[in-house]
């Protein structure tokens, strides 16, 4: 138990646990998103978030980016990724709907029967990525397949620097860029479910879909609307990985959407901000644990913390409440 | 008098549906002798040379693996289904870190039993005993299963109370701490290096065994089908207790359960903790017969294909769940050109099974018309 050394850098903790709740907050939105309205699990998420990932690389090379460009490229670089990513994540997220979860939806299928869907598909994903394309396409984009199953490196895009030094916590400028980006993402998305017509559908669908349908609430679109939206959140996750991180797998997704799922459930899942505050909440947690402990730990620990702020909390932090008033 | 009642009943329905009524409505004697055909075909499988079927064995093909060890591999299998299915089938629990449980069994065996173990050499110490000293096989089996019953009552108390889909990511989660403390406390689990000599019912595994040696696995498979078949005795009888009713009932809907006066937290707790032990049992023999282990054999993906045997053989059903088990272990084997891409053709599998055939290959007939009922409902709402 290393506490002098949380305590003496417990600021730095801290923004290290920031961004990395970040992420996960990101990605927590599209399980939030799809368990407010069907209350069902999309076990396959965590693969649209790779799929973002891919794009951002394919979009990187085919636009020719070289590592460390001039601020005027890195923002077009940025641009072009994001809505790369967002395209990817968004179109997957809008297939997987329509190819999988309609068909059973039609059916009333129990949430067993989803969830198992949704691990089918996830494996499918992780095996296109990692196996059949590398094998089909691998020589044309040797870049993005290159190799079957490895970790594919990304060019740098934004050289880690420290941006602010209050103390002896530093916080670099990808930190504040991965962090504030996530926070406006989500804002926008708390305006759209909130604000506007469109969001005020999903909340209805989200209350009650027969009542919802009754008064000229399209269900079918609504649920488009979620799995789009998940995926673009999944998509801009991933360019801030890609940011972040500067490397992609097909295997990314499991741990990390594990994470992210733990993260939309300890928040209370169906929430919107609780999806916020669980994921920066499990970020933090994480930092903490690899500090007091190492990182061998840090699962360990989040995951001990989600079981016993379950047995306390059963909805999450928050509690379940797309449907509610506020969401 | 009833039984004559219910078997003529039974031929009755028979003439109207498929092979399971013809099956049940047979008179007992036959039954008999149908079942024990079947055991034997079973006991006699790893022979199995009959001109014609040879095909079917792994090792008729080019670098094809050991077939007695692959129907060993099965019947592991097979028992990890039946003991998945008390929880996911009967109960209607989703429990996604079922390798956990596994794990432990596996683990009960590597740090008591073998002499390469922290566990036993910290005893050896402690007590002043030979350096041979370990405890033996014929103990460790109680002990694995003891301590994933344990395990699973420890899981289960503070989380069965939650609603079906937090048990998911709390026991996926559970699996994967398992998985990692393995890995993490190389002071007792030799960490990522795994424990190797872990004995079988020979003692530690060498070339002087007779019967349970490392070439002929013949042996091994007898025994694990032995255990296959014993448990598959002792679940049936259960699935037809009152507490088999009782989860039946908690699946179906646990508020009306409870109306009728069904301990539901009991009942879960229960098949959590059944569950839990055939878990650890058939890691115990996986164990056994591995006679080395390390934590990526416990992985997460694992404990997710656990879940597809049960649900695309057809959960609730033994045989089902038994047919499942066998697809996913024998034929990635057999058919060593999908190996490679048996991944995506699981995933496949799992998803087109799960879009045309929700109650699964072999479903129990109360879930199929469950599901019926549902897309009926489906009809009139929309």
């Amino acid at each position: 138990m290393n506490f002098d050394e949380l305590f003496g850098h417990f600021g730095q903790h801290t923004v290290d646990g920031l961004s990395k709740g970040a992420i996960y907050a990101l990605i927590a939105l599209g399980y939030t998103l799809v368990y407010g309205v069907l209350r069902l699990i999309n076990f396959a998420h965590s693969e649209v978030f790779v799929v973002g990932t891919f794009a951002v690389l394919g979009a990187w090379t085919a636009f020719g980016m070289q590592d460390r460009p001039g601020a005027g490229q890195a923002i077009l670089f940025l641009l072009i990724g994001l809505i790369a990513a967002a395209v990817a994540s968004g179109g997957t997220a809008l297939a997987l709907e329509r190819i999988a979860y309609r068909p059973l939806r039609r059916r009333n299928a129990p949430p067993l029967v989803f969830l198992i869907t949704a691990i089918g598909l996830s494996l499918v994903l992780v095996e296109i990525l990692g196996l059949l394309l590398p094998r089909l396409v691998g020589g044309v984009f040797p870049t993005l397949f290159g190799r079957e199953r490895q970790i594919v490196g990304m060019p740098t895009i934004i050289e880690q620097k420290p941006l602010i030094t209050i103390g002896d916590t530093s916080i670099t400028n990808v930190q504040a860029i991965v962090f504030f980006s996530a926070l406006l993402m989500m804002a926008m998305l708390d305006w759209f479910i909130n604000r506007t017509r469109y969001g005020r559908g999903v909340r209805a669908v989200a209350q009650n879909p027969e009542t919802a349908a009754l008064m000229g609430v399209n269900q079918d679109r609504v649920i488009m609307l979620i799995f789009v939206l998940g995926g673009v959140m999944a998509g801009a996750a991933a360019l801030l990985w890609s940011v972040r991180f500067g490397f992609t797998q097909s295997s990314l997704g499991f741990v990390l959407g594990l994470k992210a799922f733990t993260a939309a459930v300890l928040g209370g899942i169906g929430n919107l901000r609780g999806a916020l505050l669980g994921g920066l909440f499990l970020g933090l947690v994480e930092v903490y644990a690899a500090t007091l402990y190492t990182s061998a730990w840090e699962d360990v620990v989040a995951f001990v913390v989600l079981i016993v702020v379950l047995m306390f909390r059963p909805t999450g932090l928050l509690g379940e409440s797309l449907g509610r008033a506020r969401a | 008098m009833m039984n004559k009642l219910r078997a003529t009943e039974a031929r009755r329905r028979a003439a109207l549906s498929g092979i399971a009524d013809r099956w049940a409505a047979l008179p007992a004697w036959q039954r008999l002798i149908g079942v024990t055909a079947f055991i034997a075909i079973l006991y006699y499988l790893p022979l199995l040379g009959v001109p014609g079927l040879t095909w079917l064995r792994t090792d008729s093909i080019d670098g094809g693996n050991s077939w007695a060890g692959v129907l060993f591999t099965c019947a592991i299998y097979v028992l990890v289904a039946i003991g998945l299915n008390v929880v996911v089938g009967l109960a209607g629990l989703l429990d996604l870190g079922y390798i956990g449980f596994f794990a432990i069994g596996a683990y009960s065996v590597a740090l008591f039993g073998s002499t390469n173990s922290p566990v036993v050499k910290w005893m050896q110490r402690t007590f002043e005993l030979e350096p041979t000293w370990a405890v033996a096989w014929a103990i460790c089996i109680p002990l694995a299963i003891a301590l994933s019953l344990t395990s699973g009552v420890i899981l289960g108390w503070p989380t069965l109370r939650l609603r079906g889909d937090y048990l998911a990511i709390v026991t996926l989660g559970f699996g994967e701490i398992i998985r990692i403390v393995a890995r993490n406390l190389t002071g007792v689990t030799n960490g990522a290096a795994g424990i190797s000599a872990i004995p079988g019912p020979e003692g530690a595994p060498s070339a002087d065994n007779q019967i349970f040696g490392l070439q002929d696995l013949k042996p091994w498979y007898w025994l694990a089908i032995t255990v296959v078949l014993l448990m598959v005795f002792a679940v049936r009888r259960l699935e037809n207790s009152r507490v088999g009713r009782s989860w039946l009932a908690i699946r179906e809907d646990e508020d009306a359960a409870a109306v009728m006066g069904v301990n539901g937290f009991k009942f879960k707790l229960w098949a959590f903790a059944i569950g839990a032990a055939l878990g650890g049992l058939s890691g115990f023999l996986f164990a056994s017969r591995n006679a080395f282990i390390d934590p990526s054999q416990f992985n997460a993906t694992l404990s997710i294909l656990f879940v597809a045997m049960v649900v695309v053989g057809g959960s609730g059903n033994m045989v089902g769940v038994a047919f499942g088990a066998v697809l996913l272990a024998y034929l990635p084997e057999r058919f060593r050109f999908v190996s490679d891409y048996r991944w995506v053709a699981f995933g496949f599998a799992m998803v087109v099974v799960m879009v045309l055939r929700p109650q699964g290959l072999i479903p129990s007939r109360r879930r199929a018309r469950e599901l019926q009922d549902r897309a009926k409902e489906a009809k009139v709402s929309v």
